[in-house]
C-alpha cells in the first residue's frame, strides 16, 4: 500500500467518524422494548405516546418495539444481552430487578440522575411502587405500567342472590358468607354460577400473595434471599383458597385460566373476580351489567402484592443514550403522560401529581372505581421477587397448584416448596 | 462420490494416453471436487447442527456464568443435579405417556384416513384436503383453538357434555386430565400429515395385486393383512422415526395451553428444557438436559433402523 493510499483512507475513516459522531450528537436513537399484559389496544396507544414524545424532542428518536408478554420480553432481552444487540431501555416486570443485576445488565437510576429536577421526579412515585424498585440502596427500576389486584363485582348477581349491590365483602367470613348466595345450581346439581373466581394458572403467587398478605404474612425477607413459603399462616392463606372450593364449593375446582376470567365474568360464570387493575378499561368496556371494584376483603388485615413493569436502563448504552432514555422515562412519567396512561389502560398512574391532573380528577369523578387501586395502594406490598426469581416462584407456583388440584395438602405443598426455594436460594446467603 | 468423478472427467478427453502419474494427480483433483461439491451443506450442518452438539456436550461439565461469576469446570456435578431433580424425572415420564399415547394412535388413525380417502368415494378430495388441514395450520393458532374447546362450561367440549347432562369440567386445570387433553391435540394435528404418505405409498400398489386377490376370493381383512401392510412398512417406518421424534419436540402447545402446569402434569422434557435455559437462564444444566434429550433420540433412532431395517420389506 503506498503512503499516499494509506493517508487517503485514513482521512476518509477520520471524516466518517467525524459524521457519525455529529450525527449522534444531532440525533440519539433509543429502542424500546415493551411487553403487553392486559386486554386493549397498547401497542396503539405506546405508538401514540412515543410519538408525542419525539415531536417534544425532535433530538431524540425512540423505536418502540413490541416483544411479547412479560416472560417473552425478559427472554428476549436477556437473549440480546448474550448476542450483543441490546435494546437501551426496556419494560419488565419489577420483580425481575434481582435477575437482572444478577446478569449485570442494567445501570442504576440513581447514576443517571444530573439535577435537582431529576432527583425530585424520582422522589414522586408512590413508595409502594418503589419497593419492588430498589435494593442495597439503589433504585434500579423507574415504575411505569404499575398494578395491584382488585376485585370486579357483578351487581346484577348481587341483587339476583339478593344481596345488596352496592356492598361487596369486606372479610373472608363475609366472601364465604356472600358466597353461598352467589353460587347457582341446576336442578341436576351442577353449578351454572361461581361466587368467585382467583386465577391460578401461570403466575398463581401474586393472587396467593393477596391471600397472604391479608392473613399478614410476608412471602419473602427484603434481601431476596430467602422465603417463608412454609409460615403457618402462609399455609392457612392457602388453605382457605383450597377450601374455597372444595368445603365450601363456590369456587370453580382445580386452576382456573388467568387469561379467561376477565372472559368468565362477562359471561357471568363467575359473580366475583380477582385480577388486575390493569384490566379495568377492558372489564368496562366488555361487562355487559353494571359491575363495581372494590379493594379485596381483608381477614387480619386488607392487602394486596404491587405488581406490573417498570423501565429499566441496560448497561450496554452510550452515554448519550442513558441520557436520553432518562429524558424518555421522565416524559413518560410526567403527571399528564401518566394519568393518559392510567385512563387509557387501567394502570395505576403511578405518582400523587398525576392524580392531580385536571384530566385524571375529570375521570375520577365520572368513573371513580378508577381510584381504587389507588387507595388500595397503603395497604399494598412488594410483589414476591428474590434472586434466581423465576425458579423461586416456580417452587411456589407448583406448590399451590398441588395443593388446588388436590395432589398435596396445604402444609406438604408449602413444605416441599421450601425446600426447594432455600436450595435456590443457598448461594445467595 | 462417483457421480461427481463422472461430471469432473465428462469434459475432457479420453485419459487412455495418459501416464500413471497424471491419473492419480487427476484423481485428487477429482476427489477435490467432489468435496468441494459437499462443503456447503458440510459447512451448514457442521455449523447448525454438529458444532452446537459437541458445544452442548461440553458445556454441560461447567457452571452457568452470572454476572460476576464466571463460568468454571464442575465434572458431573449439572448431571448429578439432574439426576436428584424431580421435575426432570417428572417430564420424563410426562414425555413417556405422551410417546407412547400419541404415536400408535396417530398412525393407526392416519392409516384409517388413507384408506378411507383411497377408495372411490364422492367429495374424495375434499375429504383429503379436510383431513389435511389441521397440518397446515400452525401449531401455536390450533392451540389457541383447542383452548377454547376445553375451556370450562362455555367451552365447545362442555358445551357438548352439556347436551348429556354433564356438568363443567375444569379439562386443562385438572393434574388427570391436562396431559390427555394435549395428546388429543397432537394426534389430531399429526394423522392428517401421515395420511398424506400413506396415502401416497397406497397408490404406489400396483391394483393387480388387488385383481388377482378378487379372483383368488380372499377377504378385504385378509388382503390388507397379508398384501398391503406389509407393502406399507417402509411408509411405517418412516413415519414412526417422525412420530417419535415429534413426540419429543412437539411443545408449541404446551407453551400455550399450560405451560408445564398443574404442578408439572403436563411438563414435557424439551419445554422443561426451554424453561431451565431461557426463564431460569441457567444454560449449562439447560445443555444438561440438551444431551439427555439427545441421547434419548439417537438410542431410539439407532434401535428402530437395526430393529424394523431387518423386517422392513423393501421393493
Amino acid at each position: 500500500m503506498s503512503v499516499s493510499l494509506k493517508r487517503m483512507l485514513g482521512t476518509a475513516i477520520v471524516a466518517g467518524s467525524l459524521a457519525i459522531g455529529a450525527a449522534a450528537r444531532a440525533e440519539t436513537t433509543l429502542q424500546f422494548y415493551f411487553p403487553v399484559a392486559v386486554g386493549g389496544p397498547i401497542t396503539k396507544i405506546i405508538d401514540g405516546m412515543v410519538a408525542d414524545f419525539e415531536k417534544a424532542n425532535p433530538t431524540i428518536k425512540v423505536k418502540p418495539i413490541y416483544a411479547g408478554s412479560y416472560q417473552d420480553t425478559i427472554t428476549k432481552v436477556l437473549t440480546a444481552i448474550k448476542g450483543g444487540d441490546v435494546p437501551q431501555l426496556s419494560v419488565i416486570l419489577s420483580t425481575d430487578m434481582y435477575t437482572l443485576i444478577d446478569e449485570d445488565a442494567i445501570v442504576p437510576i440513581d447514576s443517571l440522575l444530573k439535577t435537582d429536577d431529576d432527583k425530585k421526579w424520582l422522589a414522586g412515585f408512590y413508595p409502594g411502587f418503589m419497593e419492588n424498585s430498589q435494593t442495597g440502596g439503589k433504585t434500579w427500576g423507574v415504575p411505569f405500567q404499575r398494578s395491584t389486584i382488585v376485585m370486579y363485582w357483578n351487581k346484577d348477581a348481587f341483587k339476583e342472590a339478593g344481596l345488596d349491590p352496592e356492598k361487596p365483602p369486606q372479610t373472608w367470613d363475609e366472601l364465604v358468607a356472600y358466597g353461598q348466595k352467589l353460587t347457582k345450581r341446576d336442578d341436576k346439581g351442577n353449578v351454572t354460577q361461581w361466587a368467585i373466581q382467583i386465577p391460578s394458572s401461570g403466575f398463581p403467587y401474586w393472587l396467593f400473595q393477596a391471600l397472604t398478605t391479608q392473613n399478614d404474612v410476608r412471602l419473602m425477607n427484603e434481601a431476596g434471599t430467602k422465603t417463608n413459603y412454609d409460615d403457618p399462616k402462609v399455609v392457612e392463606a392457602l388453605q382457605f383458597w383450597v377450601d374455597l372450593s372444595r368445603k365450601h364449593k363456590i369456587h370453580p375446582p382445580g386452576i382456573t385460566d388467568w387469561g379467561t376470567t376477565p372472559k368468565d365474568f362477562f359471561e357471568r360464570k363467575v359473580a366475583i373476580m380477582w385480577t388486575t387493575t390493569g384490566n379495568l378499561t377492558n372489564v368496562r368496556a366488555n361487562a355487559k351489567f353494571p359491575f363495581g371494584v372494590a379493594m379485596m376483603p381483608g381477614n387480619k388485615r386488607r392487602g394486596s402484592p404491587t405488581g406490573g413493569g417498570n423501565f429499566y436502563v441496560f448497561k450496554k448504552s452510550t452515554p448519550e443514550q442513558q441520557a436520553a432514555s432518562l429524558v424518555f422515562m421522565k416524559w413518560m412519567t410526567s403527571p399528564e403522560q401518566a394519568a393518559k396512561w392510567g385512563i387509557a389502560t387501567g394502570y395505576v398512574a403511578v405518582s400523587a401529581a398525576a392524580w392531580e391532573t385536571p384530566v385524571m380528577q375529570a375521570y375520577v369523578k365520572e368513573f371513580p372505581p378508577a381510584a381504587v387501586a389507588r387507595d388500595q395502594l397503603q395497604y399494598a406490598v412488594a410483589e414476591l421477587s428474590t434472586h434466581d426469581n423465576q425458579r423461586v416462584t416456580k417452587a411456589l407456583n407448583d406448590g399451590l397448584q398441588a395443593a388446588l388440584t388436590g395432589s398435596k395438602t396445604p402444609a406438604a405443598a408449602m413444605k416441599d416448596a421450601q425446600a426447594e426455594a432455600d436450595r435456590i436460594l443457598k448461594t445467595y446467603r | 462420490m462417483t457421480g461427481a468423478v463422472a461430471v469432473a472427467e465428462g469434459p475432457r478427453p479420453a485419459p487412455s494416453s495418459s501416464g500413471r502419474a497424471s491419473a492419480r494427480a487427476r484423481s485428487g483433483a477429482a476427489h477435490i471436487y467432489g468435496w468441494l461439491l459437499l462443503l456447503p451443506a458440510a459447512v451448514l450442518l457442521g455449523a447448525f447442527t454438529h458444532f452446537p452438539a459437541v458445544a452442548t456436550f461440553i458445556e454441560s461439565f461447567y457452571s452457568t456464568p452470572k454476572g460476576a461469576r464466571p463460568s468454571r469446570f464442575v465434572g458431573l456435578d449439572n448431571y448429578s443435579a439432574m439426576l436428584e431433580d424431580p421435575i426432570f424425572w417428572k417430564s420424563l415420564e410426562n414425555n413417556a405417556i405422551y410417546a407412547a399415547g400419541t404415536i400408535p394412535a396417530s398412525i393407526a388413525l392416519a392409516l384409517l384416513m388413507a384408506l378411507w380417502v383411497n377408495g372411490k368415494i364422492r367429495g374424495r378430495g375434499l375429504l383429503r384436503l379436510a383431513y389435511f388441514t389441521p397440518t397446515v395450520l400452525p401449531m401455536i393458532a390450533v392451540a389457541n383453538i383447542w383452548l377454547f374447546f376445553y375451556t370450562p362450561d362455555y367451552g365447545l367440549v362442555d358445551q357438548i357434555a352439556k347436551l348429556f347432562g354433564a356438568g363443567a369440567h375444569n379439562w386443562l386445570g385438572s393434574r388427570a386430565t391436562a396431559l390427555v387433553c394435549l395428546m388429543i391435540v397432537t394426534i389430531w394435528k399429526e394423522a392428517g400429515f401421515f395420511m398424506i404418505f400413506y396415502l401416497a405409498a397406497l397408490q404406489q400398489i400396483s391394483p393387480v395385486l388387488a385383481e388377482a386377490a378378487a379372483i383368488e376370493g380372499s377377504g378385504r381383512w385378509y388382503f390388507f393383512r397379508r398384501i398391503t401392510f406389509p407393502l406399507l412398512m417402509p411408509t411405517t417406518l418412516f413415519v414412526l422415526v417422525n412420530a417419535i421424534i415429534n413426540a419429543f419436540r412437539m411443545v408449541d402447545h404446551v407453551v400455550v395451553m399450560t405451560r408445564g402446569g398443574p404442578d408439572n402434569a403436563t411438563e414435557l422434557l424439551l419445554f422443561y428444557i426451554y424453561e431451565v435455559a431461557f426463564r431460569f437462564w441457567d444454560t449449562a444444566y439447560g445443555a444438561t438436559l440438551t444431551i439427555v434429550l439427545l441421547l434419548i433420540l439417537a438410542g431410539l433412532a439407532l434401535g428402530q433402523f437395526l430393529y424394523f431395517d431387518r423386517r422392513v420389506h423393501y421393493r
